[in-house]
């Protein structure tokens, strides 16, 4: 290949600062983020069943926290967190056989991540609401 | 690795505002990427303003009636101003395509011109594109057979000769290439979209026998496997063609002969 000509060291062109944010981009980013907070997650729920097994005590005390509400809050964005990684990975999946990968229909699909997960969310949590005021 | 910030030397200043037309009524606005390796100073971006009366519609013809009429020593690679040639692959407006084929009303406010992302700038909008080059030349990109040469041509059928549709149309311009970011942290291990596209041109060609021997080179988790179908090259594409695509039927190659 040619030799370098540069007098001095080359800079490197600007990437993600410039980079329009598309729907297939975000939502890839998005599953890597909530890749990566499920495993937070997990701890908070490891730490409820430990509670459980240590102590009426500390189980009552941390379900009280989390029943606070920052606590519910924080365990909404965990569950949320958990159905957008879930549908994620079924939408990778499928775009793994070869479908979904047009231009039109994966950003389709990924425009429609967002809704679904939230509308999801939503829904196991009137259920979980319902099942428990039951 | 993700890299979220840019190096010292690369980071953008603010640059220069070059004085508007005289006369001109109708103006538009040019934000573009500028760093000269004959001086010290750190890229910046530049605003200019292009004559609409007096300048043709598309983002290549603002370009050129910059630096014919403003400022002779803005830098950029063209050649066919018609999209084949893949010369004036650039970022403009945050995403990858040819300057040539993008047209100025494409363009809400502002047009911004940056080189292709993540790469070496050799001066303003020219990137060093020596490693996808060297990436395209590693997947040997010609026929290789080994059944003696037919007298006159290999032939093919012509539902064979239909499978290279969307393939063979690639001019290599690397919009795809430089918008993924698998490429931009991976670049120097990962091929990248459009090479990818390319060994599965030669993979699916019913002439050529080297299909074994392609998909060992390629199953490596670098080369093929840092594609996580972030879709970012199909929707670059200037050609409406289908990187993304073409590495999944890569990938199922790869299963296939497996089982």
């Amino acid at each position: 290949m040619s030799k370098t000509t540069a007098t001095r060291a080359r800079p490197l062109s600007p990437h993600l600062q410039i980079y329009k944010p598309i729907p297939t981009m975000m939502m890839s980013i998005v599953h890597r983020i909530t890749g990566a907070a499920l495993y937070f997650g997990i701890v908070l729920f490891v730490a409820w069943l430990l509670a459980a097994a240590t102590s009426e005590n500390w189980f009552n005390s941390l379900s009280a926290i989390y029943g606070s509400l920052l606590g519910r809050l924080i365990l909404f964005g965990f569950a949320w967190a958990l159905i957008h990684h879930a549908l994620g990975g079924i939408r990778h999946f499928v775009m793994d056989t070869g479908r979904w990968l047009e231009k039109r229909a994966s950003t389709k699909m990924a425009v429609a991540m967002p809704f679904v997960s939230v509308a999801l969310t939503v829904v196991i949590w009137i259920i979980g609401y319902m099942a428990r005021g039951a | 690795m993700v890299e979220i910030t840019l190096p010292k030397n690369s980071r953008v200043q603010e640059g220069k505002v070059w004085p508007k037309p005289e006369g001109a009524t109708n103006l538009r606005e040019y934000k573009i990427y500028r760093w000269s390796p004959d001086d010290d100073e750190n890229p910046r971006l530049d605003t200019y303003y292009v004559d609409t009366d007096d300048c043709g519609p598309m983002v290549l013809d603002g370009l050129l009636y910059i630096k014919n009429k403003i400022d002779p020593t803005l830098t950029l690679r063209r050649s066919c101003r018609e999209g084949i040639c893949g010369s004036c692959a650039m970022n403009i407006d945050g995403t990858n395509t040819l300057a040539c084929t993008k047209g100025c009303d494409e363009v809400d406010g502002a047009i911004r011109v940056y080189p292709l992302p993540h790469m070496p700038v050799v001066k303003d909008l020219v990137p060093d594109l020596t490693v996808p080059y060297a990436q395209l030349s590693s997947i040997q990109p010609w026929l290789q057979t080994v059944s003696p040469e037919p007298a006159k041509e290999w032939r093919q059928s012509h539902e064979d000769r239909a499978k290279l549709d969307g393939l063979y149309e690639c001019i290599l311009c690397f919009c795809c290439q430089t918008s993924c970011p698998s490429y931009w942290w991976n670049g120097e291990r990962y091929l990248g979209p459009a090479v990818l596209l390319q060994a599965y041109r030669w993979l699916i060609d019913s002439r050529d026998e080297a299909t074994g021997e392609r998909l060992d080179n390629l199953e490596d988790p670098f080369r093929l496997y840092r594609c996580h179908t972030i879709m970012n090259c199909t929707q670059a594409c200037p050609k409406g063609l289908n990187p993304a695509k073409a590495i999944a039927e890569i990938k199922k190659m790869m299963v296939e002969r497996r089982v």
